[in-house]
C-alpha cells in the first residue's frame, strides 16, 4: 500500500469577482501517492494550472480540503503556506525560472537556503543533486551558458534538493525538443521511484504518457478520468 | 580523476559558502546586474551624502567658531552682564562683581576680560570693524591660541596686538611688525595666530586689557565685559554660583555650557544660519532617499519574477526583504565610501577657508548611519511591492 503524501478532497476554486467570476475547479478530489508519477492532462482552460496552484499551496481552495503529508493546509495564512511549500514541495516550471545571476550550484542550493540550511551539508546536497541530473561539470555555469535541457535539469535539481515529499511540475517538457523532453521525463520517473515521494506533472504532451503510473484527465474544472498505468519507460 | 576534480570542486565551494551567504550573493548580483542603474543609484547616494556632509560640516564649523572663545577660556563660571546673549555682546560690568566674587570662599581667582567692537584703520587706507579681546597676559583666563609667530608676552611691548593670519587681507596687512590704527590709536602686530575665526566676520584682535579699554573708549575704573571665575579644587560650583548670584546686580553667573548654548542660540539659531544649514542637509537626505527608492523599486520590479519564484519555492517574506535590504545596504556602503573620500577632499580644500567644512569621527559615523537609514527607508516601496507578490504567477510566466 503506497502512502498518500498529498490529497485534495472536493476542491472548489472560484477565480475573479462579480460578473467575471469563474469556477475553475468544481469539486476535484485527487490523492498523490509516494512512488507514483501522475500526469494531469487536459485542454487549455480546463483547470490544470489552478489545480496545480491549489496542490502547491499557492492558492487556497474556495471549498474543500487539501492535505500535505497528513496536514490540512486549508485556511492557513500565506506565511504558513510558504512554510508548507518549503518543507514539503519541490517545483519545476515550464520556463525553468532559474535565477540568471546565480550559478547552477547556487540555484540548486536556494531551497535549502530559504529553509535556513546554510551549513556545508547544504553545499554538498546541492552538488549531489546536480550530479544526479548529470551536471557534475556545470556547477559554476550561469543559466545563460546552459542549454534549455540543462536549465531544466538544474530546475529539477533545485526541486529535489530538499528531499520534498511531492514534486509538482508544470509542463516541464514544453520548452524542450523531443530528446531533451524524454530525458527530463526519465529523470522525473527516476525521482518517482522513491516510495516516499510523489511526482505530479501537468502536461499537454502525449509523448510522455509512457512514463506515467497514473493519468488524470481534467475538463472544465472536473476530473473526467483517472487511469492507473504500468510505467513503460524509465 | 573526475571524482578527484569533483571533490576538489566541493572543497573549493566549502570555503566559498563559509565566506558569502547566498542572500548577499543574490543581492549583490541583482545590484550589479544592471550597471547603468547601479551607477545612477551610487551617484544619487554620493551627491546626497556629500551635500549632507558639507551642510553638517559647515554647521559644526559654525558651532566651533561661535563657541571657540568660550571653550578656550579657563572658567568654571562666567559673570556676564544680565541678558548677555553671546560672547560678542558688548555691555560692560561695573567691576564690583570681581570683589564680590573674591570674597566668596572657594573662589580661587576672578579673571577680567574686556571685549567689544572697534574700527581698524588699514595701513594703506580704509577701515574694517574688528572685535577686540582684552586680557591680562599674566593671567590664565582667555588667551589667544594657535600662535604661529610671536607670543603673548610680546603684547607687553608698546601698542602690541595679536591678529589671525587668515585675516591679513581684511586687515590690510601682510607681515608681523606692521603697524595700523585702532580707534585712532597706533597699534603694531606683534604675534600671529592661525585659524581663529569669527562667526560675526569681524576679525578677533587680541591685546592687553588696558589697551582694549582705550580702543573701546570704555569708562575708566574697573569696568569689564566678563569675569572668568575659577574655583578652588573640590569646591561646590553650584553653591558658589548661588552665593555669588545673590550678591550681584545687573549681572548673571552662568556656566560655560550655558554661555555656549546662549551663543549658539543667538548666532546659529537666532540668525537662521543654522536652520538654513540643517534645512540643506534634510533636503540632501530627501533627494538621496527618493533617488535610491526609485532605483531599488525599479530593480525590484525587474526581478519580480525571481522574487515570485523565491516565494513559490517557499521562502518567507522576510527572506525576500533581507535580499532587498541587503541591496540597500550594499548601495549605502559603496555610496558612502565614495562620498567619504569626496568629503575628505572638500575638508582638505576648505581647511584655510573663512568657513571650513569640518568632519569629526562622530559626524562621520553619524553620516554613515544616516546613509544606511536613508537606503533602508528607500527599500520600503520595494518591500511593499514584493510583499504583494502572488507566488502562483510563476505558473503563468
Amino acid at each position: 500500500m503506497k502512502p498518500i503524501v498529498m490529497e485534495a478532497i472536493d476542491v472548489v476554486k472560484s477565480l475573479g469577482e462579480g460578473a467575471g467570476q469563474v469556477l475553475a475547479l468544481k469539486g476535484v478530489s485527487v490523492s498523490l501517492k509516494g512512488g507514483e508519477l501522475t500526469l494531469l492532462m487536459g485542454p487549455s482552460g480546463s483547470g490544470k494550472t489552478t489545480l496545480l496552484s491549489v496542490l502547491g499551496c499557492m492558492l487556497s481552495p474556495t471549498a474543500g480540503l487539501v492535505r500535505v503529508s497528513g496536514r490540512t493546509i486549508t485556511g492557513l495564512r500565506p506565511e504558513e503556506l510558504a512554510k508548507v511549500r518549503r518543507q514539503n514541495i519541490g517545483f519545476i516550471f515550464q520556463s525553468y525560472h532559474l535565477f540568471p545571476t546565480l550559478t547552477a550550484e547556487e540555484n540548486a542550493r536556494l531551497p535549502l537556503d530559504v529553509r535556513g540550511e546554510r551549513s556545508l551539508d547544504a553545499l554538498d546536497k546541492a552538488q549531489q543533486a546536480l550530479i544526479a541530473v548529470g551536471l557534475s561539470h556545470k556547477f559554476n555555469s550561469f543559466p545563460r551558458d546552459l542549454s534549455g535541457g540543462e536549465q531544466q535539469r538544474v530546475a529539477i535539481a533545485r526541486a529535489v534538493v530538499g528531499a520534498p515529499s511531492v514534486v509538482l511540475a508544470d509542463e516541464p517538457t514544453a520548452a524542450l525538443d523531443r530528446e531533451n523532453g524524454l530525458a527530463i521525463m526519465g529523470l522525473l520517473a527516476d525521482i518517482a521511484k522513491d516510495p516516499a515521494r510523489a511526482v505530479f506533472v501537468v502536461t499537454h504532451d502525449p509523448r510522455i504518457e509512457p512514463f506515467a503510473d497514473r493519468i488524470l484527465r481534467i475538463e472544465d474544472g472536473l476530473l473526467v478520468a483517472d487511469e492507473a498505468r504500468t510505467r513503460r519507460l524509465n | 580523476m573526475h571524482d578527484t576534480a569533483h571533490q576538489h570542486g566541493i572543497r573549493k565551494g566549502r570555503r566559498k559558502i563559509l565566506r558569502i551567504p547566498l542572500i548577499l550573493i543574490l543581492a549583490s548580483r541583482n545590484l550589479f546586474h544592471d550597471r547603468i542603474r547601479f551607477v545612477a543609484t551610487i551617484v544619487g547616494i554620493v551627491f546626497s551624502v556629500v551635500l549632507v556632509t558639507v551642510q553638517l560640516g559647515l554647521f559644526v564649523s559654525c558651532q566651533r567658531m561661535i563657541t571657540a572663545t568660550i571653550e578656550r577660556a579657563r572658567a568654571d563660571l562666567w559673570i556676564v552682564p544680565t541678558g548677555a546673549k553671546s560672547f560678542e555682546d558688548t555691555n560692560l560690568l561695573d567691576g564690583q562683581e570681581r570683589f564680590h566674587a573674591l570674597a566668596i570662599p572657594g573662589i580661587a581667582d576672578v579673571v577680567p576680560l574686556v571685549t567689544g567692537y572697534a574700527t581698524w584703520h588699514k595701513p594703506d587706507g580704509g577701515t574694517t570693524i574688528i572685535f577686540t579681546v582684552g586680557f591680562d597676559p599674566g593671567k590664565v583666563g582667555l588667551q589667544p591660541w594657535n600662535l604661529i609667530e610671536g607670543g603673548v608676552d610680546d603684547l607687553l611691548t608698546p601698542n602690541g596686538v595679536i591678529v589671525d593670519r587668515s585675516y591679513f587681507t581684511r586687515l590690510g596687512i601682510s607681515y608681523i611688525g606692521q603697524q595700523a590704527e585702532i580707534s585712532g590709536q597706533r597699534v603694531r602686530v606683534v604675534a600671529l595666530t592661525n585659524l581663529i575665526r569669527s562667526f560675526t566676520t569681524a576679525p578677533f584682535v587680541f591685546t592687553t586689557r588696558e589697551r582694549a579699554r582705550t580702543f573701546l573708549r570704555a569708562p575708566s575704573g574697573d569696568s569689564n565685559t566678563y569675569f572668568l571665575v575659577q574655583v578652588s579644587p573640590g569646591a561646590d560650583i553650584a553653591a558658589i554660583r548661588a552665593d555669588l548670584s545673590r550678591n550681584l546686580n545687573d549681572a548673571e553667573v552662568i556656566t560655560p555650557q550655558e554661555f555656549r548654548s546662549r551663543s549658539l542660540s543667538q548666532w546659529l539659531y537666532g540668525t537662521g544660519a543654522g536652520a538654513a544649514l540643517i534645512g540643506g542637509a534634510i533636503l540632501g537626505v530627501i533627494v538621496g532617499t527618493v533617488i535610491v527608492a526609485q532605483t531599488l523599486y525599479s530593480s525590484t520590479k525587474d526581478h519580480l519574477n525571481e522574487f515570485a519564484t523565491l516565494r513559490a519555492i517557499g521562502s518567507s517574506a522576510f527572506y525576500i526583504h533581507q535580499v532587498i535590504l541587503c541591496q540597500a545596504f550594499l548601495s549605502a556602503l559603496i555610496g558612502f565610501s565614495i562620498a567619504a573620500v569626496l568629503g575628505l577632499l572638500i575638508v582638505r580644500a576648505t581647511k584655510n577657508a573663512a568657513l571650513p567644512v569640518i568632519m569629526t569621527p562622530n559626524l562621520t559615523l553619524g553620516l554613515f548611519v544616516l546613509t544606511v537609514v536613508m537606503c533602508a527607508l528607500s527599500a520600503i516601496s520595494a518591500i511593499i511591492k514584493v510583499t504583494r507578490i502572488d507566488p502562483a504567477v510563476v505558473f503563468n510566466r
